[in-house]
C-alpha cells in the first residue's frame, strides 16, 4: 500500500472532529459532551469499562448511532440527516465489527468484492484483483472461494478487514476486533492491524489490547460514564495516568 | 496533535435530561408515529383503518346491541341480537345433554381445570404426577362421569354430547390418545431398525399428507367395513379413531425435532451406563426431548382445536356445527353474524390463550438454555 | 428385553443375546402383525362389500355420472363418466388453491412487512391481522364469509360495480371475459419477444457491470419492454380483443366470467387465514437476519435499497420459501373444506357425491387420499432438494 494514497484529502483538516456530541439512548444518557478530534495517520485506541459507551461513539462516527445534540464532521462532511452525506462519509469509512459480521450467503470474495461492484461502480474484474490484493495482505488468499461459515474465527476477522479495505477507506474503526478469538487467533489479527497501521492509515480502535495500545497507538483516550476521562500519549496513559478512575482501570486490566 | 495530553475534568457534565424530541410522548409520537413523511402518511393510513373498522364495529357489538329477552321480538334496536346467543346457549354448551345431568359436565369441565392448572402453574408442584393423572386417570374419570352406566350414574348416549363440551372431548381425546402414538412412531423413525423405520415413515407421511376430512371421510364410511359384520360403533368414535390416527402422525414429528436436539453424548452416556434401549429412553431421552417440545405440542394441539371443527361435515354437533344447526331455526333466521362472532370468540380465546402460552413456554427455556 | 451390552464374548453370541439377531427377529414379527392386520382388514372388507351387493374394482369410473356440477372448467353434464367428475372435481381444486395461494401471498407478504414496520400503529394492526385469523378455525371462518357476509350484499339488480365492468352481489361476482380475435397471437408473440429480450437484457446488463462496473436499470427496463411491446403490437394489429361483459337480464347476469359465490368465499377464506400464517413467516424470516448484517452493509456504504436486495432478501428467502411452500400445501389441502359451502371440489364431488351414489368407499377415498398425498410427497421432495442446494456451507 502506497502511503501517499491515502493522504490526498485536503490538508490541515482533522479527520474525524467531534464538538460537544451528546447521545441518549430514551432516558438514558449515553454520550456526553464528547470532544475529541483525530489527525490524518493518526492512530487512536479507545478503552475503558463495559457499558462506558465507546462502542456508541464510534458508531456514530458512520452513523450507525444517531447523535442528538454537538457537531461530527467527517473528512469535511458533516453528519447530518442528509441521506447524501452519510452516504459520502459511510463509503470513506470502513468498519470491523466485534462478531466479525460477514455475509454468510457469499463467498469470502464475493464479500469483499460487493461493495466495490455496487458502491464504487467497480468492474468485476478490477474489484476481485483489488479484493484478491487484499486477502493476500491479510494472508488469506487461499480461502478466497470459501464460505464465511468455513472458516475460523481469527480467519473470518482477517476477511472482515480486508472487506472493508477493499473500499479504500480513508478512516477505519475497530469495535473490540479481537474479543470474540480465542488468544492464539487475537495475535493474528492484530499483526495484520499493526501492518495497516505502518501504512498510515487513519484507525480509531476500541480495544482492551493493551499491548497493542502500546505499541502503536498515537493517543489514547479513556472513557468512563459516558463521558472522556482522560486522553493521553499510551507511554504517559499507562505509567502516569492523571485521573483515579484511569488508574483503577488500569491497576484492574492489568492485574489479569 | 503535537501535545497528546489534553485535560478534561471527569464527573464535570452531569446526566442530562435529553431533548425534548428524544423521550416521553412528544418522542415516542416522533420515533414511532411520525419519524418522517412517509410514516406520517402511514400514521393517518392506520388511523383511517382504525376508524373504519372499529368504530362501526363497537356500535354494532355493544352501543346497539340487545342483551335482554328470550325471543327474536326483543331484538328492536338495529345492533347485534345477543338475546340469541343467551337464549341457546345452554345448547352452544352442552348440546342435547340432559339439563337434570349438566353438573356431569360441569363436574368434569371443573377437574380439567384443575388438572390444567397442577400442569401448566408453576408453583404447584408434583408435575410428574401430573402428567399421569392428565394422560391417565383424568381421562377414565372423565369417561365414567360423562358416559355414566355405572355408580348409579344415568347412561347418556354420546348422540346427545355436542356443543362446547364436545369440541373439547375431540381435541382432548385426539392429544391424550394420540400422544403415546406418536411417541412410538417417533422412535421408530429414529430406530436403527429399517422395517420400522420404513412403517414408521410410511405411516407419519400418509396421515400428513392428506387432508382431515380425508380422514374422517375414511373413518366414518370406511371403517364399518373393516370391521366384521355386526361390529358397528358409534359416529363420535369413528370419529376420534380418525382424529388420533391423524394427530399421532404430527406428535410423532414434533417428538422427533425432539430427540433430534438433544445432544448425541446424552444417548453415549446412557448405553456407557448399561442402560436397555427402553431404560434409556424412557429415563434420559424422553424426558429431556419432550421438554423441549411442549411449545410444539402446544402449537399441534392448537391447531387440533381448530380442525375439531371439521367433524360438522360427517354429522357431528361440536360448537360450531351447532350454532350452525341453531341460526337454521326459522325463529332465528339472519343471525348469522352473531352466531359465528360468538363462535368465533369461543374458539379465539381458547386458541390465542394456547399460543401465548406456548410461546410463553418458548422463551422461558430459550433463556434456561442460554449458557 | 435384558441389557444385551454384558455380552464379551468375540464368538458368535447365542441367538437371544445377539441385539442384531434380536432387532431382525422384532421386525419379523412386526411385518407379521401387520400383514394380519390388513389380511384381517381385507376379509372382512370383501366379505362386507359382498353382502352390500357393491363389486370391487376401478370400473365403476366409466359408468354414467348423471348428476350435474355447480361449475366445471371444462364440458361436462349428466351424460359424463364418474371419471370426468373426478376430473371436473381435481380441476376446481387445483382452481381455488391457485387463486388461494396467489392472494395469501400478496396478502401475507403485505402484512408481514407491515408487521415489521417502524410506525406503531400499521405494526399493531397487522398483529392484530396476525393474531385474530390465526386463532380461528379456518371452518368458521369459510361458514362467516358464505353464510354471514356473502347475503349482506345487494340483489343483482343493486350490484355493487366497478366501472360497469365488474358487479359483485349475493349471487356471485361477474368479470368481463376477454375475447381474442384473429392478430391477438401476434400481441402473445410481443410478449414473448419482450420477455426474452429481458432475460437478454439482464444478462449483457450482468456483462457489463463485471466489465465496466456501470450499473443499469433492468428492473425498470423489463417492465417497459413488457408493457410497451405488447400494447404496440396490440395498437398495430387494431386491437384485437373485444371483452363480453357480464349483462344483466332480468334477475341475473348473463356472459362475462361468473365467480361463484361458493368459490369467492372459499378463496377469501383461504387467503386470509393462510395469509396471517404467511406475514409471520416473513416477519420471522427477514428477522432472522441478525441486525450486524444491516450494520456491515451500512458501514460499507450500500444504500438501503441495495442492503435489502443484496444482503437480506437473499438470506431471508432461505428461511421464508420452505416455509412458505409448506403453507400452499397446507392452503392445498385446506381447500378439500369446500363441501361444507358446496363448492363442488374434489372432497365434494368425489368423496361425497360420486361416493354416495356408487358406495365404493374403498376405491374413492383411496383415489382422493391418493391426490392429495401425490401433491404433498412431490412438494416435499422439491424442498428436500432446495434445503440441500440452498445450506449454508458451515463448518
Ligand atoms: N440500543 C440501545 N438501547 C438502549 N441502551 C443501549 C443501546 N445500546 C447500548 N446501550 C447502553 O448504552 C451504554 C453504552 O453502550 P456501549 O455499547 O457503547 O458500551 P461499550 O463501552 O461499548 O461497552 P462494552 O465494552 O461492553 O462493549 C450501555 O450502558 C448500554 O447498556
Ligand atoms: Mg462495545
Amino acid at each position: 500500500m502506497s502511503e501517499n494514497k491515502i493522504h490526498h484529502a485536503p490538508e490541515g483538516l482533522p479527520a474525524v472532529q467531534m464538538q460537544g456530541v451528546h447521545k441518549w439512548y430514551g432516558e438514558f444518557h449515553v454520550l456526553k459532551n464528547i470532544n475529541l478530534d483525530v489527525a490524518r495517520g493518526e492512530r487512536i485506541v479507545i478503552c475503558g469499562p463495559s457499558g462506558s459507551g465507546k462502542s456508541t461513539m464510534i458508531r456514530c462516527i458512520n452513523r450507525l448511532e444517531e447523535h442528538q445534540k454537538g457537531h461530527i464532521v467527517v473528512d469535511g462532511t458533516e453528519l447530518t440527516n442528509d441521506v447524501k452525506n452519510i452516504e459520502i462519509i459511510r463509503r470513506e469509512v470502513g468498519m470491523v465489527f466485534q462478531h466479525f459480521n460477514l455475509f454468510p450467503h457469499l463467498t469470502v470474495l464475493e464479500n469483499c468484492t460487493l461493495a466495490p461492484i455496487w458502491v464504487r461502480k467497480m468492474p468485476r474484474a478490477e474489484a476481485e484483483e483489488i479484493a484478491m490484493h487484499y486477502l493476500e495482505k491479510v494472508r488469506i488468499p487461499d480461502q478466497a472461494n470459501k464460505y464465511p461459515g468455513q472458516l475460523s474465527g481469527g480467519q473470518q476477522q482477517r476477511v472482515a478487514i480486508a472487506r472493508s479495505l477493499c473500499m479504500s477507506p480513508r478512516i477505519m474503526l475497530f469495535d473490540e476486533p479481537t474479543s470474540a478469538l480465542d488468544p492464539e487467533m487475537i495475535k493474528e489479527v492484530l499483526d495484520t492491524m499493526i501492518e495497516l497501521a505502518e501504512t498510515g492509515m487513519t484507525m480509531l480502535v476500541v480495544t482492551h489490547e493493551m499491548g497493542f495500545a502500546k505499541t502503536v497507538a498515537d493517543r489514547v483516550v479513556f472513557m468512563d460514564g459516558g463521558e472522556i476521562i482522560e486522553v493521553n500519549e499510551p507511554h504517559e496513559f499507562f505509567n502516569n495516568p492523571q485521573h483515579e478512575r484511569s488508574q483503577l482501570f488500569l491497576s484492574q486490566i492489568l492485574q489479569h | 496533535m503535537s501535545e497528546g495530553k489534553t485535560d478534561y475534568i471527569p464527573g464535570q457534565y452531569p446526566d442530562l435530561p435529553p431533548p425534548i424530541t428524544e423521550v416521553g410522548v412528544v418522542g415516542w409520537l416522533r420515533q414511532n408515529l411520525f419519524s418522517n413523511w412517509w410514516n406520517t402518511g402511514l400514521t393517518f393510513l392506520g388511523l383511517y383503518l382504525v376508524y373504519l373498522i372499529f368504530v362501526p364495529l363497537i356500535q354494532w357489538a355493544i352501543i346497539d346491541a340487545d342483551w335482554v329477552g328470550d325471543s327474536r321480538e326483543a331484538c328492536t334496536s338495529g345492533g347485534a341480537c345477543w338475546v340469541f346467543i343467551r337464549v341457546r346457549l345452554d345448547q352452544f354448551l352442552y348440546g342435547f345433554y340432559p339439563v337434570g345431568e349438566q353438573w356431569r359436565v360441569n363436574m368434569t369441565g371443573l377437574l380439567l381445570a384443575a388438572t390444567i392448572a397442577w400442569l401448566t402453574v408453576p408453583k404447584i408442584p408434583g408435575k410428574r404426577y401430573a402428567g399421569l393423572f392428565a394422560l391417565v386417570i383424568f381421562p377414565v374419570i372423565a369417561y365414567l362421569l360423562l358416559s355414566g352406566g355405572s355408580f348409579g350414574l344415568e347412561p347418556v348416549e354420546t348422540t346427545l354430547w355436542g356443543g362446547l363440551m364436545l369440541t373439547l372431548i375431540l381435541a382432548l381425546v385426539g392429544i391424550v390418545a394420540a400422544f403415546p402414538l406418536g411417541i412410538l412412531l417417533a422412535l421408530g423413525r429414529r430406530s436403527k431398525m429399517p422395517i420400522v423405520r420404513a412403517l414408521s415413515v410410511a405411516f407419519i407421511e400418509l396421515w400428513r399428507g392428506v387432508p382431515l376430512i380425508t380422514v374422517l371421510f375414511m373413518s366414518s364410511v370406511m371403517l364399518p367395513l373393516f370391521l366384521p359384520e355386526g361390529v358397528n360403533f358409534d359416529k363420535l368414535l369413528r370419529a376420534l379413531i380418525g382424529i388420533v390416527l391423524f394427530q399421532s402422525a404430527y406428535i410423532a414429528e414434533v417428538v422427533r425435532s425432539g430427540l433430534q436436539a438433544i445432544p448425541k453424548g446424552q444417548y453415549e452416556a446412557a448405553d456407557a451406563l448399561g442402560l436397555s434401549y427402553w431404560k434409556k429412553m424412557g429415563l434420559i431421552i424422553l424426558p429431556q426431548a419432550l421438554k423441549l417440545v411442549i411449545p410444539g405440542i402446544v402449537n399441534t394441539f392448537n391447531e387440533l382445536f381448530k380442525d375439531t371443527t371439521l367433524v360438522m361435515i360427517i354429522g357431528l354437533l361440536d360448537l360450531l356445527a351447532i350454532i350452525k344447526a341453531a341460526l337454521e331455526d326459522p325463529n332465528w333466521l339472519g343471525y348469522s353474524i352473531e352466531g359465528y362472532t360468538f363462535a368465533g370468540l369461543v374458539f379465539w380465546l381458547f386458541c390465542f390463550g394456547m399460543s401465548r402460552y406456548s410461546m410463553a413456554i418458548e422463551r422461558k427455556l430459550h433463556t434456561g438454555h442460554k449458557r | 428385553m435384558s441389557d444385551a451390552s454384558s455380552e464379551k464374548a468375540p464368538a458368535a453370541a447365542s441367538f437371544w443375546r445377539d441385539p442384531e439377531k434380536r432387532a431382525w427377529l422384532f421386525q419379523v414379527l412386526v411385518v407379521a402383525v401387520v400383514l394380519a392386520l390388513f389380511g384381517y382388514i381385507f376379509q372382512n372388507t370383501l366379505h362386507n362389500l359382498e353382502k352390500r351387493g357393491i363389486s370391487t374394482g376401478f370400473a365403476f369410473l366409466n359408468n354414467e355420472a348423471g348428476f350435474g356440477v355447480l361449475m366445471s372448467l371444462i364440458p361436462y353434464d349428466e351424460t359424463y363418466t364418474f371419471g370426468r367428475t373426478f376430473l371436473v372435481g381435481l380441476l376446481n381444486t387445483l382452481l381455488v388453491s391457485a387463486i388461494g395461494i396467489v392472494f395469501a401471498t400478496l396478502f401475507g407478504f403485505i402484512i408481514g412487512v407491515a408487521r415489521l414496520s417502524s410506525n406503531w400503529i400499521i405494526s399493531r394492526l397487522a398483529a392484530l391481522y396476525i393474531e385474530i385469523f390465526r386463532n380461528l378455525p379456518l371452518l368458521l371462518q369459510i361458514l362467516f364469509w358464505y353464510f354471514a357476509i356473502l347475503p349482506l350484499l345487494p340483489h343483482p339488480r343493486q350490484s355493487i360495480e366497478l366501472g360497469e365492468a365488474v358487479f359483485l352481489n349475493k349471487r356471485g361476482m361477474y368479470l368481463p371475459a376477454p375475447i381474442t380475435e384473429s392478430g391477438f397471437g401476434w400481441v402473445l408473440a410481443a410478449l414473448g419477444v419482450a420477455i426474452v429480450a429481458s432475460v437478454f437484457i439482464a444478462r449483457w446488463a450482468r456483462h457489463r457491470q463485471d466489465t465496466t462496473g456501470q450499473t443499469f436499470p433492468v428492473f425498470w427496463t423489463s417492465l417497459g419492454l413488457i408493457v410497451f411491446l405488447p400494447w404496440l403490437a396490440f395498437g398495430i394489429t387494431g386491437f384485437p380483443l373485444s371483452w363480453e361483459y357480464p349483462e344483466l337480464r332480468g334477475f341475473n347476469f348473463r356472459g362475462g366470467i361468473t365467480v361463484i359465490p361458493e368459490l369467492f368465499a372459499l378463496a377469501l377464506a383461504l387467503s386470509i387465514y393462510t395469509a396471517a400464517y404467511i406475514a409471520e413467516i416473513v416477519r420471522s424470516g427477514i428477522q432472522s437476519v441478525s441486525h450486524g448484517q444491516t450494520e456491515a452493509a451500512y458501514a460499507l456504504g450500500l444504500k438501503p435499497g441495495q442492503t435489502l436486495r443484496l444482503v437480506i432478501i437473499p438470506q431471508a428467502m432461505r428461511v421464508i420459501i420452505p416455509q412458505l411452500t409448506s403453507q400452499y400445501l397446507n392452503l392445498t389441502k385446506n381447500s378439500s373444506l369446500a363441501p361444507a359451502i358446496g363448492y363442488p371440489d374434489l372432497v365434494a364431488l368425489f368423496a361425497g357425491t360420486t361416493l354416495n351414489q356408487t358406495g365404493q368407499a374403498v376405491e374413492i377415498i383411496g383415489i382422493t387420499m391418493g391426490v392429495y398425498l401425490t401433491i404433498s410427497l412431490s412438494i416435499s421432495a422439491f424442498m428436500n432438494w432446495y434445503n440441500k442446494r440452498m445450506a449454508l456451507v458451515e463448518r
